[in-house]
């Protein structure tokens, strides 16, 4: 059963350390996201960003620390795990079949079966209820696609992108962790992201951009999680800071300044 | 005008039309285009139909089985072993179980290690063709046991021949397998991208090892059908294939490096080798110019499917 409240915790991470052949990767990495916030994972290059999300996508396991998806303390030991809690990763190189059809993908692991008894115990899909439901999905996010029966491979790359998000809202995710969506988009593209993000997240969905693009940050989210080699030192509502703060944070200054006091 | 688009699945039809059309016009002093004579090239070719189909599904993940040739001889034979002593069901049911373990067996060693399945397939291949060898005595075994050799060999229901049956049977299993079953959507899936396979949660792993067990489920099945059909299991047997499979599978659209495969391209593909083969056969080319025959076949048709496919 799905609560309603917009301060329900949807992700809690708490103390999650990774060590790397002897490499303190993540040092204790703490924060809350709640239902329907967009909240953004800022950090330099090494700060601890794409272990943090391969930590939350299953692939791979924390030392120390945990991960709580809707108040549930899980171990995330595969994507499939984490999908299933409500998690959702939108990888940079969205994680799509580009030889399979926008259908195919859409459906992918979450396939609709044959309502017969006997053809559904086989696994016999149910092509024209996958269409019908792909349909739906894309009209609820107010996107067109001509053609769903065609390869991805074909499709642009802000396109995918819709795909990929169109995929874990469909996988049922409260939480959708987006890396680097707009890395390769157009303006249009950009902008079309930009309100795909706010409407999910007045769907009740919280949405967690990891983004180097602090202008776009600013504008978008609510809040922002800096980390620093492997810390998480700033948990900031980004209408209390300016771009300069927040960069004083990626880049440590805040963190020395703290120490030499 | 219609536009003829020419693709890697579509290529196999005009080849096949073609190659028919030539063959009917320059064979036309002999009995190529006789119905006896095709329907022998379609009796004759169905065990590698089933090998071939075998083959598409370790195809599908990216996986290669070299190994098919010496599980069907193998599993000829251990079928023809435990015929006498234990009866029809037993002895069937073994030899599949046996194929399907063989390929599983590949398929683990390939997960686990890490070793493509190449290198794999050929070890196996070595050590299966010396058991078969070690077993056999190099000798043949007869088969005398009546429901066998008419459930897998001579035997025809309603005047259709069983070995038709079981092709056109398997033919259809194994489209249903590939485009009707989500099973078959995954093992495209992981053949065309592991890593996006993997983030969308599937078992990519567990997938490739039934792929292969199904390569060798469909070998053993094409191992009873030889011993059917020749009423006795050589050691042998299939050995000679893994040349005019891979060629076919190739000719029928599937790509080496996995993803989806064309069944019905297949089929064709092992059909347009035999009737290549029978139409060399008739105008009097020794076995040794047709294996030279089909080893520019197999090259050539991986070079065609290849262009088509990049452009």
């Amino acid at each position: 059963m799905k609560r309603t409240a917009l301060d329900q915790t949807v992700l809690k991470v708490s103390g999650l350390h990774k060590n790397f052949d002897g490499v303190d990767v993540l040092n204790g990495v703490s924060f809350n996201i709640n239902r329907g916030e967009v909240v953004a994972l800022l950090g330099d290059n090494g700060a601890g960003k794409s272990t943090l999300v391969n930590c939350l996508a299953g692939r791979i396991q924390p030392n120390k620390g945990t991960i709580e998806i809707n108040e549930q303390a899980l171990l995330l030991n595969s994507p499939s795990a984490s999908e299933q809690a409500g998690l959702a990763i939108v990888h940079q190189d969205l994680a799509l079949v580009n030889e399979l059809s926008v259908i195919e993908n859409l459906f992918l692991n979450r396939e609709i079966l044959h309502s017969n008894k006997f053809l559904r115990f086989f696994g016999w899909l149910d092509k024209s209820a996958m269409a019908k439901k792909a349909q739906k999905l894309l009209q609820r996010l107010g996107t067109y696609l001509p053609d769903l029966n065609a390869p991805v491979a074909t499709l642009s790359g802000g396109q995918k992108q819709v795909i990929a998000i169109i995929r874990a809202v469909h996988a049922g995710a409260d939480i959708i962790v987006m890396d680097e969506p707009t890395s390769a988009l157009g303006a249009e593209q950009y902008e079309f992201l930009m309100s795909l993000i706010r409407l999910l997240s007045s769907q009740g969905i919280a949405i967690m951009l990891i983004s180097h693009n602090l202008h776009q940050v600013s504008m978008l989210c609510d809040r922002a999680v800096v980390l620093f080699q492997g810390y998480s030192v700033a948990d900031v509502a980004l209408n209390e800071v300016d771009q300069a703060q927040l960069l004083a944070y990626m880049n440590g200054a805040v963190l020395e300044m703290a120490q030499a006091s | 005008m219609m536009r003829i688009k020419l693709t890697a699945h579509t290529l196999v039809y005009y080849a096949f039309a073609i190659t028919m059309l030539i063959f009917t016009v320059l064979l036309s002093h002999t009995a190529f285009f006789t119905t006896a004579n095709l329907l022998n090239v379609l009796m004759q070719t169905s065990p590698i139909v089933v090998m071939a189909i075998g083959l598409s599904f370790a195809l599908s993940v990216g996986h290669i089985d070299l190994s098919i040739g010496a599980i069907v001889a193998l599993c000829g034979m251990v079928a023809a072993m435990l015929l006498q002593p234990f009866g029809l069901t037993i002895a069937v049911a073994a030899s599949l179980l046996l194929g399907g373990l063989i390929g599983a067996f590949n398929g683990y060693l390939c997960e686990r290690l890490g070793i493509p399945s190449l290198i794999v397939t050929l070890g196996m291949l070595g050590f299966l063709t010396g058991l078969s060898r070690q077993l056999s005595g190099l000798q043949s075994i007869p088969i005398i046991d009546p429901q066998f050799i008419s459930l897998f060999g001579q035997g025809a229901v309603l005047g259709i021949p069983s070995q038709i049956l079981w092709l056109a049977s398997l033919v259809c299993l194994a489209y249903i397998i590939l485009n009707k079953l989500r099973f078959g959507r995954h093992l495209f899936a992981v053949g065309a991208s592991k890593p996006a396979a993997y983030s969308m949660g599937l078992g990519v792993s567990r997938i490739r090892v039934w792929a292969m067990a199904l390569s060798g489920g469909f070998a053993a099945l094409a191992g009873l059908l030889y011993a059917g059909r020749m009423q006795s299991a050589r050691y042998a047997i299939g050995e000679s294939d893994l040349m005019a499979l891979i060629a076919a599978v190739a000719l029928g659209g599937c790509s080496l490096l996995g993803g989806r495969v064309n069944i019905i391209g297949v089929l064709l593909g092992v059909w347009l080798i035999g009737c290549i083969s029978n139409g060399l056969i008739l105008s009097g080319f020794s076995s040794n110019e047709q294996m030279m025959v089909k080893g520019i076949i197999l090259i050539v048709a991986v070079v065609v499917t290849s262009k088509v496919n990049s452009k």
